[in-house]
């Protein structure tokens, strides 16, 4: 008979799941709610016809402890915060007002059917046993509004306003639902004035003190989290439990739990966010989503099987039929009448269309339920009544309201949200508004929201993040940065993504690339010709001309060095509970994808301003020379055209050597490695700095470019044997060609992937050098683009400081550097020092200017 | 009722300025309480240093560019009807805004004005187009220490050229518009209570 049970239960879950992955159709039609419930309602006839009596039940304890917790924390978690407090106090209203009016109006209008006759004297129930069944049956519920709203798309605004009142209203549930319980338990005659007093200070200290745990545990899972930097494995699980733990705590102590984990969630995002690595913020990420869809599917299906065992509840149509069409009508009389006080004091009102969506979402779900299971028979006479119409009422809201939604939306044509992709723009100037919109309520003397929410923000700043942040992370939490970093990212991957074949360059017009028949239009000669303007035509520029076919030679070797891949090393195997380390394949996947990623955003750069130009400028110019990078890329942005040679060809290279990786596989373990990405620019200033291996290196240990040996040309070349001492220069952009203008761009992706996915030391660093690239003083031409220093993160070691360099206009702000540059390393620089074993070395292609 | 119509006798030329800004009755009175309350010594104008007293107006990141448009064209001083004409910007839009004769100038509270002044935060030297100097001012005012200066001229870069279209390497108010096309400025840009 089990196993009869057993088999019957696996057929029809595969036959449904593979209804529901085929049509397409039927998922996009009805709610993914509606179909599991009504699967739980074929599944539970089959036990029920199979066993004779129903197995399975939607127990209270389960759901309250167990199911309901994760998606609680999930929409607390991922709450848009800036939404919610927009509109907190419309939310508030509807939550606290609008349970509270519906509670009462349709427990009240149960009564007075009931004193109508309209309900079977059976049902034996007083005024105060239907306001306890009012209570229970007017909360809107968070489940059944996520699943079904989230299908639906209507605008945030509408979305936040429906959602929060479902999350929120909970603390008014509890309490009245509890308040109600305790008064049916008393008998209405034994219930005092005193008793009423003490259920409305109840509710406050329900929803209060609810709150102010959630808040309690967000500070001290931020907190936790600013010290889990060498434990990055437990992060994800503290996030959990500490959120679980604000649940429980709640719970025991009578309060709203669910107000306390929305809170937790709300409040820690922010700062968990920043201190968590990378990999657990994806691991926190879908864990949440994973452990809420199954709750949520979880609780469906047993709300499904739970409503077919016919022994616990009896029908009555009278009562069924008056408590549907009651939650309706008062529930769109509430939002007409608390809309119409709001649009009193809101800058946007709601309009028709949002209260009809409003009224219409109100859906109920499984809380309800659970609400009715806990009731007491002896107690509640009329408690099977009771049972079969928050069912019918359940299965109404979510079945009938949840299929018809979505075409009311579309038929009102209600504002849909839409997704666009975030600009840095748009962000920086949202935050323009902000605070121009605090300045003009200071002005005006109106402390209102505005002014309220700079000075949390200030306060924010100031004293919270200081002390629930680590001192790294402050940055991934500026709005504006994360816009920006998230771009870049985008860019990365939709060039990967473009690129297909990553080591056939031919079809590929790089800017590190010549390719072998354009060579000669790279030569300098041809550049300058190309460049038109002869601004910059000096002696020295022309100087350089004569050994620009050793350059490009020397280009091509680097070229080439860069383009092979190392030897595959042998890594140790290391193997620990507590920590994770990229196995070798891994490692080498990201090997080849860095070096693809670099070239295709250096690419990107060169072609996108291609577009932007071509579409603003048409310029005659033969399509084959669009090809050559360098040209091309010198006209980028409609810039003056007067750069001169020596801007465009900058050929750094870089030299790791062995011993740095030894270093760095070995010290592996107790570094951050939680980087996503990793792309392998790094400024020079971050090689030559770190004692230990910057974050990048550290994930992947492998050398992502042979190190080049110089060439002949290289070690001859005019221009270095002029300069021996300053020889030593250090940059991981391996082979580039980058003309200045190119390079702004390009460096501009580079150093901010690179310095967010390497992870910032704690330390300032000790190191005391670090201006950054002198550049006024060695190019004339520099006031063409004073604000820009194309190669802001090149920096030159001590030595080369002290070489009679100028750095005085980097010197102001050398404190600065140090304390901010989160890419230095911070124990020693010993083996930093050039001619040392280990050093680092590389060679620059100076510029024509110094010669 | 007549205390107030008495007290809205006070303001100089007030149905005029209604007109222009579109506040109400009761909102000029509101702003002009505010207006003498600024203005320290009863001199009829605002001065610079009544504007700076304002407390939060000083750690506000913008607070001197905002200073710095209410006082038109360099002068050191704004009267009542200045005053009120730069907080019109921030009037909400009302239904009856949007349905006006052509003939009528556009409200100040249109949304091209409102992103024109905020543009006009953004263009020091008056252009009609923020540099990409002008936008790294801006954004070293918002972005706060954390953010490395060569990091911010990246992001000056690429927010200047995310908005560039005919690559001039500056935004001009046109470009500035569109950036902006998708954001609901009319309610990012409002005060409720300057109705």
């Amino acid at each position: 008979m089990g196993l009869q049970l057993e088999r019957d239960f696996l057929n029809e879950m595969t036959w449904m799941a593979l209804v529901f992955h085929l049509s397409r159709k039927v998922t996009s039609l009805v709610p993914e709610s509606c179909l599991l419930i009504l699967l739980g309602l074929v599944l539970g006839g089959i036990v029920l016809a199979v066993a004779k009596k129903a197995e399975y039940q939607l127990e209270p304890g389960t759901f309250f402890l167990f199911l309901l917790p994760p998606i609680v924390l999930d929409s607390g978690y991922f709450m848009p915060s800036r939404l919610f407090f927009d509109n907190l106090g419309a939310i508030l209203t509807y939550a606290v007002v609008g349970t509270l009016w519906n509670a009462f109006t349709t427990g009240a209008a149960l009564w007075g059917l009931q004193q109508a006759g309209l309900v079977a004297p059976r049902v034996q129930a007083g005024l105060l046993d239907f306001l306890l069944f009012g209570s229970l049956i007017s909360a809107v519920d968070p489940v059944a509004v996520l699943a079904v709203f989230e299908e639906v798309h209507v605008n945030e605004t509408l979305f936040i306003i429906v959602f929060g009142e479902s999350l929120l209203n909970d603390a008014v549930t509890v309490v009245l639902y509890k308040v109600c319980n305790s008064f049916v338990e008393m008998g209405s005659a034994n219930v005092q004035a005193t008793d009423y007093l003490k259920g409305v200070a109840s509710l406050f200290v329900v929803s209060l003190g609810g709150a102010a745990v959630g808040l309690v545990f967000a500070f001290l899972l931020a907190l936790t989290t600013r010290f889990t930097k060498r434990v990055r494995i437990i992060e994800p699980l503290l996030v959990f439990l500490l959120a679980y733990a604000a649940y429980l705590t709640a719970e025991m102590a009578s309060l709203s739990a669910i107000l306390a984990v929305t809170m937790c969630g709300l409040g820690c995002k922010k700062y968990v966010e920043a201190n968590i690595s990378h990999k657990s913020r994806t691991t926190v990420k879908y864990t949440m989503k994973t452990l809420a869809s199954c709750a949520e599917t979880v609780i469906f299906m047993l709300l499904g099987i739970s409503a077919v065992d016919s022994s616990k509840w009896a029908w009555d149509s009278g009562l069924v039929l008056g408590t549907l069409i009651f939650i309706l009508f008062f529930r769109a009389l509430g939002v007409v009448l608390q809309t119409w006080v709001l649009n009193q004091f809101r800058l946007i009102p709601l309009d028709k269309i949002d209260q009809v969506v409003m009224s219409y979402g109100g859906l109920r779900g499984a809380v309800a339920f659970a609400l009715v299971i806990l009731l007491d028979r002896t107690k509640v006479p009329a408690k099977d009544y009771f049972v079969a119409t928050t069912i019918v009422v359940v299965f109404f809201t979510v079945i009938v309201q949840g299929l018809t939604i979505k075409p009311l939306v579309k038929w009102l044509k209600v504002k849909r949200s839409e997704h666009h992709k975030p600009t840095l723009n748009q962000e920086l100037h949202e935050h323009t508004f902000d605070h121009i919109l605090a300045a003009v309520e200071d002005v005006v003397g109106h402390h209102g929201y505005h002014y309220w929410r700079d000075r949390w923000e200030q306060f924010d700043k100031k004293y919270l993040s200081q002390l629930l942040m680590r001192r790294s992370a402050y940055r991934i939490r500026d709005q504006i940065w994360d816009v920006y970093y998230r771009l870049n990212i985008r860019d990365a991957i939709s060039f990967v993504d473009q690129g297909g074949h990553v080591l056939s360059s031919t079809g590929l017009t790089l800017p590190s690339m010549p390719s072998r028949n354009s060579v000669a239009e790279t030569s300098v000669t041809n550049l300058l010709r190309e460049s038109g303007s002869g601004a910059c035509l000096d002696l020295q520029v022309i100087d350089t001309v004569r050994s620009g076919r050793d350059r490009e030679d020397a280009v091509m070797h680097h070229l080439l060095c860069g383009g092979l891949y190392k030897p595959r090393r042998r890594y140790k195997a290391s193997c620990s509970r507590h920590f994770i380390s990229d196995d070798a394949q891994e490692r080498q996947d990201k090997e080849v994808f860095q070096q693809n990623m670099k070239r295709r955003l250096e690419s990107f750069k060169s072609t996108k301003h291609n577009i932007c130009f071509t579409k603003s400028k048409p310029r005659p110019r033969k399509t084959g020379r669009r090809k050559d990078g360098v040209a091309n890329a010198e006209a980028t942005n409609g810039k003056p055209r007067d750069l001169g040679f020596q801007d465009t060809a900058a050929v750094i290279l870089t030299v790791e050597s062995e011993e740095e990786e030894e270093e760095s596989d070995s010290s592996e373990t107790e570094k951050e490695d939680d980087e996503g990405i990793i792309f392998v620019a790094r400024a020079t200033s971050e090689v030559l700095q770190e004692g230990k291996v910057s974050g990048s290196l550290e994930v992947c240990p492998s050398p992502r470019i042979i190190p080049p040996s110089p060439t002949c040309a290289e070690k001859e070349l005019p221009w270095k044997s002029g300069q021996g001492d300053l020889a030593v220069y250090v940059s991981s952009e391996t082979t580039k060609i980058v003309p200045v203008d190119m390079q702004t761009g390009w460096n501009q992706s580079m150093s901010s992937l690179e310095s967010l996915a390497s992870p910032p030391c704690n330390q300032a660093p000790t190191l005391t050098c670090l201006p950054p690239h002198p550049r006024g003083a060695e190019e004339p031409q520099a006031p063409l683009y004073p604000p820009s220093d194309p190669r802001p993160s090149f920096a030159f070691p001590p030595s080369l400081a002290k070489a009679g360099r100028s750095h005085s206009e980097s010197s102001a702000d050398l404190p600065q550097q140090q304390e901010l540059q989160p890419l230095m390393g911070h124990k020693n620089h010993t083996h930093l020092s050039p001619g040392t074993a280990n050093s680092h070395w590389c060679i620059q292609f100076n510029r024509g200017s110094r010669l | 009722m007549g205390s107030r119509s008495s007290h809205a006798a006070v303001i100089p030329d007030v149905d005029s300025i209604r007109r222009e800004t579109g506040f109400s009755q009761a909102s000029l009175i509101r702003l002009h309480h505010r207006f003498r309350a600024l203005d320290r010594n009863k001199k009829g104008y605002l001065s610079r240093i009544d504007l700076q007293q304002i407390g939060a107006l000083a750690v506000n990141p913008l607070g001197d560019r905002i200073i710095e448009s209410f006082l038109p064209n360099g002068s050191q001083q704004v009267d009542f009807p200045g005053f009120v004409r730069v907080l019109a910007h921030f009037r909400p839009v009302e239904d009856e805004d949007t349905d006006l004769d052509p003939k009528k100038p556009e409200p100040l509270n249109s949304r091209r004005n409102k992103l024109h002044y905020a543009f006009q935060l953004y263009d020091l030297d008056r252009d009609g187009k923020i540099s990409r100097h002008e936008m790294l001012q801006v954004l070293r005012l918002m972005v706060g220490v954390q953010v490395t200066e060569e990091q911010l001229e990246n992001i000056a870069d690429r927010t200047v050229q995310e908005a560039d279209e005919d690559g001039d390497g500056a935004v001009s108010f046109l470009e500035f518009t569109k950036s902006l096309e998708k954001m609901d400025v009319e309610q990012k840009m409002s005060i409720r209570i300057l109705k």
